[in-house]
């Protein structure tokens, strides 16, 4: 009988065959950073006024008012994958109420800053994951949340798990336990705030933050 | 009929390997019986109501797909297995037998590729369509290193 195509031919692969496996985690550590931050035009203008003879007067100021703003509305987009997402919603729900934080957990990425992670990032989801991303306006953020969008967790060394999101998108807190207690979920946040709040207008992401807890 | 008799039934042919225990049936039969030997338990046996297909790796003996089919009256259930032998992956579909095969047939393509000829649908069901290799085989390696996300 014939098999319908697509159904690739190629043997499977075999252990031994497998020459480096620091080779692709190397490779895929190499992301380019694609300024996902700000406009150019934005960017350019603000650098603009910076370089101006007492321009900072003006940019420094602005700068820590719109990081103020923006850390006091950080929207995660609902975006639940797995079983931390039902500690995600938790932190969302009135016992622990990040709202009070000024974080509205919103339905379309379209509206939304944060994107938490929150669960086990198969290879099948992968793409559909950084559409969503794609789909954010800038500047946008992300928290890996609990062990398997970290790195795997303990699906790691399975077939179908992609081996942490960070190697999808860009991450800029990591939130670790399996899953991550509502607790841990608002460090993380507050985290994210503080890395916020150190934000510059240059459009990069700011140093992580060596405040742990 | 009840499990001695479905018992009885299944030892007049020569070729089946009967074991088990009480109501649970265990037959094993050659490759080239196996749909004859899925006929017999739904029309014969009343082993009407199926209940999963899936496959075993044996490493170098080949591999094994099996069948479980239970008599919801009796009640008793059988057990169907069948090596394919060293190197074969092709083997005959039950999709015409029980309806809920086919899903699970895909699904033994999908991570045992083993070919069912005769299946009116034979795509991958649950990975990519252009995912390489079969993983649950004991020869796939585990962080097999695909791009883009591996």
């Amino acid at each position: 009988m014939e098999i319908k195509r697509p159904v690739p031919v190629v043997p499977a692969p075999v252990w031994k065959d497998v020459k480096d496996l620091q080779e692709w985690q190397e490779h895929h550590k190499s992301r380019p950073e694609t300024g996902d931050k700000h406009s150019a035009l934005f960017e350019s203008l603000t650098d603009g006024i910076h370089r101006f003879p007492g321009g900072f007067v003006v940019t420094t100021p602005a700068d820590a008012f719109l990081n103020w703003a923006r850390k006091s509305s950080v929207w995660p987009v609902s975006f639940g994958l797995a079983c931390c997402a039902i500690e995600m919603m938790a932190t969302f729900a009135s016992r622990f109420d990040v709202e009070r934080l000024g974080m509205v957990p919103w339905a379309s990425p379209r509206h939304s800053d944060l994107m938490i992670v929150s669960g086990t990032v198969t290879i099948k989801m992968a793409p559909m994951l950084l559409r969503i991303y794609d789909q954010m306006p800038d500047p946008k953020w992300a928290v890996s949340m609990g062990s398997c969008a970290n790195s795997g967790g303990p699906f790691r060394h399975g077939y179908h798990v992609v081996k942490g999101v960070d190697r999808v998108i860009p991450v800029d807190v990591y939130v670790p336990g399996c899953p991550p207690p509502p607790e841990s979920l608002l460090n993380g946040l507050l985290l994210l705030q503080d890395q916020i709040s150190h934000f510059r207008r240059t459009g990069q992401r700011a140093a992580p933050s060596p405040k742990v807890d | 009929m009840d499990a001695a008799q479905a018992r009885a039934r299944l030892a007049e042919n020569p070729d089946a390997v009967i074991s088990g225990e009480g109501a649970a049936i265990v037959v094993t039969v050659p490759a080239s019986q196996w749909t004859m030997l899925a006929e017999f338990a739904k029309d014969s046996l009343g082993c009407t109501f199926f209940s999963f297909l899936s496959a075993v790796d044996w490493k170098e003996e080949g591999l094994e797909v099996v069948v479980w089919a239970d008599n919801i009256d009796a009640p008793f259930s059988l057990l169907m297995k069948t090596r394919l032998g060293a190197g074969v992956t092709t083997c005959a579909s039950l999709s015409r037998i029980f309806r809920g095969a086919a899903w699970m047939e895909r699904e033994a393509f999908d991570m045992f590729g083993i070919v069912f000829e005769g299946h009116p649908d034979l795509r991958r069901i649950l990975l990519d369509d252009d995912w390489v290799g079969h993983p649950l085989l004991k020869s796939y390696a585990v962080d097999t290193p695909y791009p883009p996300y591996r």
